[in-house]
C-alpha cells in the first residue's frame, strides 16, 4: 500500500522511540490525551505503547462517535426503528451500542425492525430512492468528519425533493468536548493532561484555528497528528518537547492534510445545513453547552426529530459503568468494575467497549496481555 | 435430454428461462425431471445414478473422517467462485484438515421458489467441476423447495467422508510450546472478494476468492511430514479465530510475527478502507499447519512446491502462555493481541 506503509516503517519508529526516550525528563511524568478514537486504535493496533518510555501515559479521549452517544439517543433510534415502521440506516458500529435495559439496534433488528448498516450516507439516499413507499431515516452520528457528508446528503435530498428521506442528527463538535474535559480554565480539580494529540480527520475539516483557545486559555499544547502510528509518535515527541520548553502551541504534524483554516467548502456546507444546539447530552461528559448540531430551519423538512414523534421512557444506564470516567481520562479501562467481567466486546455494557476505537475495546482486544494480574502463575 | 421425454412424456425443462417452482420439490414428475436433466447431467456417476436414497460405497482401509457444512453465502456468485464450488471445497477441506483423504460427498439443496434454473445449472456445473478437481464423488443428493420469501434463493448443505492413513494423528489439542505455525498462502482473499461484490459496497478490486480444495496439498504435506500436529482451514473469523481455537484447545499461546504474514497489498488496502483486520477475514482455500520446529523447514519446502501452497510461510511459534493468548509482534515494532472477532464482521461470507 503505497503512501501508507511509509507511515508504519519500523526503522523510523525505532528512531522516533529513541528520540522520545532521549527527550523525556526522567524526573517527571507526562500525561497526553489522544482525543480521537482513530489514534486510540492506532496506538493499540501497532503496539505504540511498547515504544514509549514508562513515564509517558496516554489517556484515551472521547473522540469515538458511538462511545459518546448517550443512552437516551440510542433509545430514540431503537424506538424510531421499532415503532414507526421506518427503514433506519446507520453506521455499523452503532448497531451494538447498548441502550436502556441492554437493548440495542441489532436486537431490535432481530425482533423485526428494518435496520440497515451503511458505509456512507449516500447509501441511505439510494435506499430511500429505491423504496419510495417507505420512510428512510439516516441516524447520523460523528464529529466534524462525518458531518459534511450528512450535509451533502441533505442538500441532495432537498434538490431532488425526496419526500421519504430524513436525518436524525447527532453530530457533535470536537472543541466543545475538549473544553468539557478540561473544565473551566484554571480549574485544578480536573485530571492533569499535559497536552493533546490533536484530531486527524476532524482537523482536516475544521483546521488548526479552533485549537488556539486551548493553548491560550488553558496553556495545553496541541499537536495535530495523522492516524498512522508514526504520526502519533512524532506528535508525542513534539508534545514532550513543548512541555519541556514550557510552551503551549498548536503544532501541525499532519500538514499533508490539515491547514490553518481547514476546508472552507466543508465548513460553509455545515454552516448552511446545520445550526448549533444550545446544549447536548454526551455519554460520560454530561450536558455540554454548544457541543452539537441540529438541522437548520431551511432543511427542517428533512429533520427526523420533527417528522416523527418518538417517545421514550427516561434512559437507564448501568450505574457501575465507568465509561464516563474513562472518556474523561479519570479512570483507565481496567479500573472499571465491569471491565472484562461481564463487559467485553461480545457483551458490551458500556459504549467504550463497542467500537474498536473505544478505549475499553482497544485495551481489551489488543492490550490485555499487558495486565499481569490475569496471569495464572 | 431425450431420455426424459421418452420416460415421462413431457417437454425438457427450459433451463434458459425456467424457474424453480414448488412442484420441483414435491416428489412428483417435475422433481424427477429436474434431478435427471439438471443434476444428473452434471453430477451423474455410477453410484448417484442408481437413485437409491442411501448410497452404497466402498472405502479403502483406515479410519474414517466425516464432516458436514452448510452454505448460505451472499452473493451466490462472487469473483473466483460460487456457492456450488464453495460447498464442495468447504467439506473437502474440513475432511482434509482432519488428516483425511476425502472420498465421497452428499449434497442437499434448499431452493426458493422462483430461483432461476439457469443459475441452478451453473451452480451444479461448478460443483461437478470442483468435485472432479478434488477427486471426490457426489454419491447422494436431496432437493427441497421452499415458498417464495422463505429462503434466499439457494442454500446448500454438503456432507462427506474420507479416510485417514495409519500413523496420522491431527487435532487442535496437539500443539505444543516450541512448535512452528505455518500458513499455506495469502490471507483474507475470499472475504474481501465477497465483500467487494456486496450490494451496498461499490468498490471494484482485482481480488479473486481463494476458494479451492486443499486435499492435494495436505496429502503432499502428510507424506513428507506425517507428524503434523494441527491442520485447520481459517474460514469464518479468519486466522485469528483459527489460532485462538487452537490455543484454547491445546492450552498454549501463539506468538505471530506480522512481518511474515502473507497478505496481498490489495487485500490490505481494502481492509484499510473498510476498517477490517485481514487476520479476521475469511479464507476458503488456505490452511494453518502446526508442526514440531525441526520439521518446519521441510514442511515449508513441500508446501511451496505445491501450486496451492506456493506463498506458504512460517508465521510464528507456539509458546507457553497460561492465558492462551495469540500475540503479534507488529511490523511497527510493538506488540498486540490477536483476539477473536467480536460480533459479526459481515454476514454470510460462506
Amino acid at each position: 500500500m503505497k503512501y501508507i506503509e511509509e507511515f508504519r516503517d519500523p526503522e523510523l519508529a525505532q528512531n522516533l522511540a529513541k528520540g522520545i526516550a532521549e527527550a523525556v525528563d526522567p524526573g517527571r511524568d507526562y500525561a497526553f490525551m489522544e482525543f480521537c478514537g482513530g489514534h486510540t486504535h492506532a496506538i493499540a493496533r501497532y503496539g505504540v505503547e511498547d515504544l514509549l518510555p514508562d513515564n509517558i501515559r496516554m489517556i484515551h479521549g472521547p473522540g469515538c462517535p458511538v462511545c459518546v452517544l448517550p443512552v437516551a439517543r440510542v433509545d430514540k433510534a431503537i424506538a424510531l426503528a421499532t415503532d414507526h415502521d421506518v427503514i433506519l440506516c446507520t453506521y455499523a458500529d452503532l448497531m451494538r451500542v447498548p441502550g436502556s435495559k441492554f437493548d440495542s439496534l441489532i436486537k431490535a433488528r432481530s425482533r423485526g425492525a428494518d435496520i440497515r448498516m451503511v458505509y456512507s450516507v449516500t447509501d441511505a439516499l439510494k435506499i430511500a430512492e429505491g423504496n419510495p413507499d417507505r420512510q428512510v431515516v439516516f441516524f447520523a452520528i460523528g464529529f466534524e468528519t462525518t458531518t459534511p457528508p450528512t450535509a451533502v446528503a441533505l442538500r441532495i435530498a432537498k434538490a431532488k425533493g425526496l419526500k421519504n428521506f430524513s436525518v436524525h442528527c447527532n453530530h457533535v463538535l470536537t472543541p466543545a468536548a475538549m473544553r468539557a474535559i478540561l473544565g473551566a480554565p484554571g480549574d485544578p480539580t480536573r485530571i492533569t493532561i499535559d497536552g493533546f494529540v490533536g484530531p486527524s480527520h476532524v482537523s482536516a475539516v475544521i483546521g488548526m484555528q479552533p485549537y488556539h483557545e486551548f493553548t491560550e486559555d488553558y496553556a495545553k499544547p496541541v499537536v495535530i497528528a495523522g492516524f498512522e502510528p508514526l504520526d502519533v509518535m512524532q506528535a508525542i515527541l513534539q508534545l514532550v518537547q513543548q512541555v519541556n520548553d514550557g510552551r503551549a502551541d498548536v503544532e501541525n504534524e499532519y500538514a499533508r492534510a490539515v491547514t490553518e483554516e481547514g476546508n472552507a467548502k466543508a465548513i460553509a456546507l455545515m454552516d448552511e445545513v446545520f445550526d448549533l444546539r444550545d446544549s447536548f447530552e454526551w455519554r460520560g461528559l454530561g450536558s455540554v453547552p454548544h457541543s452539537a448540531l441540529k438541522i437548520a430551519p431551511d432543511y427542517a423538512g428533512f429533520d427526523a426529530e420533527l417528522r416523527f414523534d418518538v417517545q421514550t421512557p427516561a434512559p437507564r444506564e448501568n450505574k457501575a459503568c465507568a465509561c464516563g470516567d474513562v472518556l474523561r481520562g479519570e479512570k483507565t479501562p481496567e479500573q472499571c468494575k465491569l471491565y472484562g467481567d461481564p463487559c467485553t466486546p461480545e457483551n458490551p455494557l458500556g459504549a467504550c467497549m463497542v467500537s474498536s476505537e473505544g478505549a475499553c475495546a482497544a485495551q481489551w482486544t489488543y492490550g490485555r496481555f499487558r495486565q499481569q494480574d490475569l496471569v495464572a502463575e | 435430454m431425450s431420455k426424459t421425454k421418452g420416460l415421462h412424456g413431457v417437454r425438457p425443462i427450459d433451463v434458459e428461462r425456467g424457474q424453480v417452482d414448488l412442484s420441483h420439490g414435491a416428489g412428483g414428475r417435475a422433481m424427477t425431471q429436474l434431478i435427471e436433466e439438471l443434476f444428473f447431467d452434471a453430477l451423474g456417476n455410477e453410484v448417484l445414478n442408481r437413485e437409491h436414497d442411501a448410497a452404497l460405497v466402498e472405502l479403502p482401509p483406515g479410519r474414517v473422517v466425516m464432516s458436514t457444512d452448510s452454505f448460505v453465502i451472499s452473493p451466490i456468485f462472487f469473483p473466483g467462485g460460487d456457492i456450488g464450488s464453495l460447498s464442495v471445497h468447504g467439506t473437502v477441506n474440513d475432511l482434509a484438515m482432519g488428516g483425511g483423504v476425502p472420498k465421497y460427498l452428499t449434497v442437499g439443496f434448499i431452493l426458493e421458489e422462483g430461483f432461476p434454473l439457469k443459475d441452478l445449472k451453473r451452480i451444479v456445473g461448478s460443483m461437478a467441476k470442483a468435485a472432479q478437481d478434488a477427486g471426490v464423488t457426489i454419491v447422494s443428493g436431496d432437493t427441497k423447495v421452499v415458498e417464495r420469501g422463505k429462503g434466499d434463493g439457494i442454500f446448500i448443505n454438503t456432507a462427506g467422508v474420507g479416510v485417514v492413513s495409519d500413523g496420522v494423528v491431527i487435532g487442535g489439542h496437539l500443539a505444543r510450546p516450541g512448535d512452528k505455525v505455518l500458513v499455506s498462502g495469502t490471507l483474507g482473499d475470499h472475504g474481501v472478494a465477497v465483500m467487494s461484490k456486496r450490494e451496498n459496497l461499490s468498490f471494484t478490486t482485482e481480488i479473486l476468492s481463494d476458494a479451492q480444495s486443499l486435499n492435494g496439498l495436505t496429502t503432499a504435506m502428510l507424506e513428507s511430514v506425517p507428524g503434523i500436529r494441527v491442520l485447520r482451514d481459517p474460514t469464518r473469523g479468519g486466522l485469528s479465530a483459527a489460532l485462538n481455537e487452537i490455543a484454547q484447545q491445546s492450552g498454549v499461546g501463539v506468538a505471530l510475527d506480522e512481518a511474515q504474514l502473507p497478505i496481498r497489498p490489495e487485500v490490505k488496502s481494502a481492509c484499510e478502507l473498510l476498517g477490517l483486520d485481514p487476520l479476521n477475514v475469511a479464507n476458503e482455500g488456505k490452511l494453518v499447519a502446526i508442526c514440531a520446529a525441526e520439521d518446519a523447514e521441510k514442511l515449508l519446502a513441500v508446501m511451496r512446491e505445491h501450486p496451492k501452497g506456493k506463498d506458504a510461510a512460517i508465521v510464528g511459534d507456539v509458546i507457553d502462555d497460561p492465558r492462551h493468548f495469540v500475540h503479534l509482534r507488529t511490523g511497527f515494532g510493538g506488540k498486540r493481541l490477536v483476539d477473536w472477532l467480536a460480533g459479526e464482521q459481515l454476514p454470510r461470507i460462506c
